[in-house]
């Protein structure tokens, strides 16, 4: 009963591994025929007796659990979009372009997630169960700007309607709870707000480790050069005539590339000049960060001042200046950073680590400096909400004072002012929202312009003018451009930083991120088909995934500090958004504790944010870090280990076959060093002839070892009987020492036939 | 049942077959339930334009039809496209992987396996010289044996420590 049992379980386990035997198909369906009747047959007759039905019942809900699985992963094959469309350009471009694509598709529906949370959680219930725009100060326009509030100017401005709309921080009310369900929407918006930021993280870190497995171990670069790019260089997805040319052709240029490497050790050049240039290059380049740092902090404090005067004198350019002026950097300065690296003179891969690297530097000054500049307006909007809010509570309290003296009750009703008369506070969430979304908003228009003139007309004019050119505008200059990949993926990545910065002061921008991102696949998909040519060098794709990977997990890190710094550390504005009125952002979740839960589980937070828990927890996990990161460390040194003994056994493997000299370094030096053995008495002489006699044939392999000779030594090394020989340098014909004798029975006899049989080596090893 | 044998989903397998279908409408039937036994010929199958550019195109037909001329049934052919898509592990694609580079069958990637491998991959662009120094070095680096050949465990013990393999022996349908 059990073995039949077992043998079910056999065939149902083989079922299952099918599909990963390297069989013809033929044999497959019918092994799986065969077991799957073998099951099927079996599978009832083992339920007889006592929990025969229970069994079949299990055995139902397992079958209706796999159907349900496979038709779950079908759907789910079915619901991915783009596939076609990435498919063509991958076919086109090769891998490398197409992960772009991939990227910026996962980006999608990570951004497609984060909206929902931010859209179901927070603006809905507003939308639904809130208040209603008009109804109370925060969520009207003022007075003041109400003539102006619908201009289309003012509107691209995010000023006026925009400005206190569901789009913005402000507009949220701070009640406790909303509506009948008891929504409670300042606790709900916290959140929502960090939960963005922790599932962006989990999902990151899921991806990276993903990736990583499948990277393999990375291998060692240089083992393996010739034999890798004979196997894996082709890249089977391409399926156009243009990009298989250019693979041939690169491939072609690589394989020269090696083969010059190979025939020519090292170029030696002038170190001297190559360092000081390279040292000159990283400070120029240095000079140039600086530089772009300081313009953008100068042109942020100019915006300040701008912003107190009166903004119908501004100009266009003045009001957008900051925009402006980082978008042009970033079109400025890669181009001009991949010039000077010039001078360099690194090997490209790593020319274009050190420009993706200088490239972050840069976006990411930049960013910081932006921040910078804007929490100086934020503390300089807080010392004027003080004043106001102080005007404010002083007019209420003379109106209370006036009432109760006028009317001489105590119940007072709140002012009747209509709420677009009331004293407002410069609402600093809101200003900053406002700056994030406009960054984002010139950051998408000056892409989309970058691809429509930098691609879209060059292609044109190069296309349409070289009817009437003097020179081949195709094959020279400026010819049809090609696809960006690292730039683009830089500028994913950072886009995608600002949104998780602007994500909390404004809800909205979340929604407009998703309709970017979607109308950049098209878009982009679109230009890439029609402007750009295949690259001349074939970037590859699979090592770089996880370095972007780590790129967006280094930004997600940095945007998450300085949301979670104004959480904790500045006060909210008095009068607009859902934490307004309270000391700080995360009291909402401190209230909460104590007026809606239990009251054990305040008593159990008390104890868990004591500092005596928290101390130890810490050094516990710090403890961890530092135990895992050790393990690593031993399985690395392990892992090299085993390599090196692998090396060491191709070596010598390769030294018994071929005859030659002795490849390891090591050994040749203890040969050297070991005593002159012709310096010994005549009974040298005896052993002159088997060594001689042993170099003369050809075998390697030969069990005649000259052991007779070694053994009547006492001493059992091999390599003195192969000093007493003329020539000290002959063929270490055996591994010295214990290996011998294993040595011995080993292999065929020498001959013409030097291919041996495939099963001895590893098993001697 | 197929489904059962490859890595795809019933949805693959029936764009699978339609696109077999493609490719002699007047030879193979909608219906597939009675099982018919028709194969195409190598000619019909490479000029299918995710092969059509592929050096090697004609070394994968051959490997997955059962005579070794390059005739296809369905059942090959699900299991060509199955063995090089995405999810295939990385061990049977370094068996397929071999038997495609394998030229003149003998289980052994030999140096003239390896010289046919290179000039189709560079198109004859290389210099013989160039030719029989890349392939030495290749034949150096991976034979471990040292027998001159690489046996199936060199070129795998190769191959698990190549980053790109995964990535580039890969077809899509």
């Amino acid at each position: 009963m059990a073995s039949l049992k077992e043998e079910v379980e056999e065939k149902k386990k083989l079922i299952a591994t099918l599909r990963n035997k390297p069989w013809r198909m033929k044999r497959r369906l019918k092994l799986l025929k065969e077991c799957q009747a073998f099951v099927e047959e079996f599978e009832g007759a083992l339920g007889k007796g006592k929990g025969r039905k229970l069994y079949a019942y299990k055995v139902m809900m397992a079958k209706k659990m796999i159907k349900f699985n496979r038709d779950f992963d079908n759907f789910k094959t079915a619901c991915i979009p783009w596939e076609r469309k990435i498919k063509e350009v991958e076919s086109h471009f090769g891998s490398s372009v197409a992960s772009y694509f991939i990227f910026l598709r996962w980006m999608y529906g990570l951004n497609l997630v984060l909206f929902a949370f931010m859209f179901g959680l927070v603006v809905l219930p507003e939308v639904m169960m809130g208040l209603p725009y008009g109804s109370i100060p925060r969520k009207t326009v003022p007075r003041a700007e109400q003539d102006r509030a619908m201009d289309i100017s003012v509107l691209l401005d995010f000023g006026g309607y925009c400005k206190y709309s569901i789009l913005f921080y402000g507009f949220y009310n701070d009640e406790r709870t909303i509506g009948v369900l008891q929504f409670r929407l300042p606790l709900s918006y916290l959140l929502v707000g960090v939960g963005i930021f922790g599932y962006s993280l989990m999902v990151v870190i899921r991806t990276m480790a993903r990736n990583s497995d499948e990277g393999g171990d990375g291998g060692d670069d240089g083992q393996f050069t010739f034999a890798f790019k004979m196997f894996t260089s082709w890249d089977y997805l391409i399926g156009n005539p243009e990009t298989a040319d250019n693979k041939y052709a690169s491939i072609t240029t690589s394989f020269k590339e090696s083969i010059v490497d190979e025939q020519e050790n090292q170029k030696d050049e002038n170190i001297h000049l190559r360092r000081f240039l390279r040292v000159l290059a990283n400070f120029l380049i240095l000079c140039s960060l600086g530089g772009s740092g300081f313009l953008i902090y100068f042109v942020v404090k100019r915006s300040q001042e701008f912003a107190n005067l009166d903004q119908d004198d501004l100009s266009w350019f003045e009001k957008n200046e900051v925009e402006f002026v980082m978008s042009l950097l970033g079109l400025v300065c890669p181009p001009l950073f991949e010039t000077i690296a010039e001078l360099e003179e690194y090997h490209p891969r790593i020319a274009l680590k050190w420009q993706l690297g200088r490239i972050f530097a840069l976006f990411l000054g930049n960013l910081y400096t932006f921040l910078f500049a804007l929490f100086d307006e934020v503390n300089a909007k807080l010392e004027k909400e003080k004043s106001i809010r102080n005007a404010t509570i002083w007019g209420l309290n003379e109106y209370y004072s006036n009432y109760s003296s006028y009317h001489n009750t105590t119940d007072i009703p709140p002012p009747d002012i209509h709420p677009a008369d009331v004293i407002r506070g410069p609402c600093w969430e809101t200003a900053v929202g406002i700056e994030f979304v406009k960054l984002t908003v010139s950051d998408i228009q000056v892409t989309y312009m970058t691809i429509l003139i930098g691609d879209f007309l060059r292609a044109m004019i190069v296309r349409f003018l070289n009817y009437c050119w003097c020179w081949d505008l195709e094959a020279g200059f400026p010819s049809y451009g090609e696809f960006d990949i690292s730039g683009n993926v830089l500028g994913l990545i950072f886009n995608q930083g600002m949104i998780w910065m602007g994500a909390f002061y404004a809800p909205g921008l979340v929604g407009l991120n998703v309709l970017r991102l979607l109308t950049s696949m098209y878009y982009q998909c679109w230009a890439v088909m029609s402007c750009n040519v295949p690259h001349e060098r074939v970037f590859k794709a699979s090592k770089s995934n996880n370095f972007y990977m780590g790129l967006l997990l280094l930004v997600l890190f940095l945007s998450l500090l300085p949301v979670v710094y104004t959480i904790m550390t500045l006060p909210p504005s008095f009068d607009c958004g859902p934490f307004s009125g309270r000391e700080q952002m995360y009291n909402v979740v401190m209230e909460t504790i104590e007026n809606d839960l239990p009251a054990f589980i305040g008593n159990i937070f008390t104890y868990a944010t004591n500092p005596g828990l928290i101390l130890p927890a810490v050094l516990l996990m710090v403890l961890a870090i530092y135990y895992l990161n050790a393990t690593s460390k031993n399985y690395q040194n392990a892992n090299l280990e085993l390599k090196k003994k692998m090396q060491m056994a191709r070596d010598e493997e390769k030294n018994r076959r071929n005859n030659k000299e002795n490849t390891n370094q090591v050994m040749q030096d203890l040969e050297d060093l070991l005593p002159n053995r012709s310096l010994l008495p005549p009974a040298a002489a005896e052993e002159k002839p088997p060594p001689v006699r042993e170099k003369g044939s050809k075998s390697p392999k030969v069990a005649k070892r000259p052991g007779a000779a070694a053994n009547g030594k006492g001493i059992n090394i091999q390599k003195d009987v192969s000093l007493a020989a003329p020539n000290p340098k002959a063929a270490v014909t055996h591994p010295p020492g214990p290996r011998g004798p294993s040595g011995n029975a080993r292999g065929p006899p020498p001959g013409p036939a030097r291919g041996r049989g495939r099963g001895t080596p590893p098993s001697r090893r | 049942m197929l489904h059962d044998c490859t890595f795809f989903t019933r949805k693959e397998i029936l764009q699978l077959h339609g696109r077999f279908h493609e490719l002699a409408p007047h030879l193979v039937p909608l219906d597939y339930t009675n099982q018919p036994d028709i194969r195409l010929p190598l000619a019909l199958i490479v000029s299918m334009p995710e092969l059509k550019e592929n050096p090697f195109r004609n070394r994968i037909v051959e490997v997955f039809s059962e005579d070794g001329q390059g005739n296809l049934s369905f059942n090959d052919f699900v299991d060509m496209f199955s063995a090089l898509c995405e999810t295939a592990p990385r061990e049977l694609k370094t068996i397929y992987a071999f038997k495609i580079y394998d030229f003149n069958v003998d289980n052994f990637l030999c140096k003239e396996d390896l010289e046919k491998t290179l000039n189709r991959l560079t198109k004859g662009e290389l210099t013989p010289e160039e030719v029989n120094l890349v392939c030495t070095k290749a034949m150096e680096e991976a034979d471990l044996d040292g027998d001159s050949k690489l046996s199936f465990s060199d070129f795998e013990n190769m191959i698990s420590k190549a980053p790109d393999f995964l990535s580039t022996f890969h077809l899509r349908i």
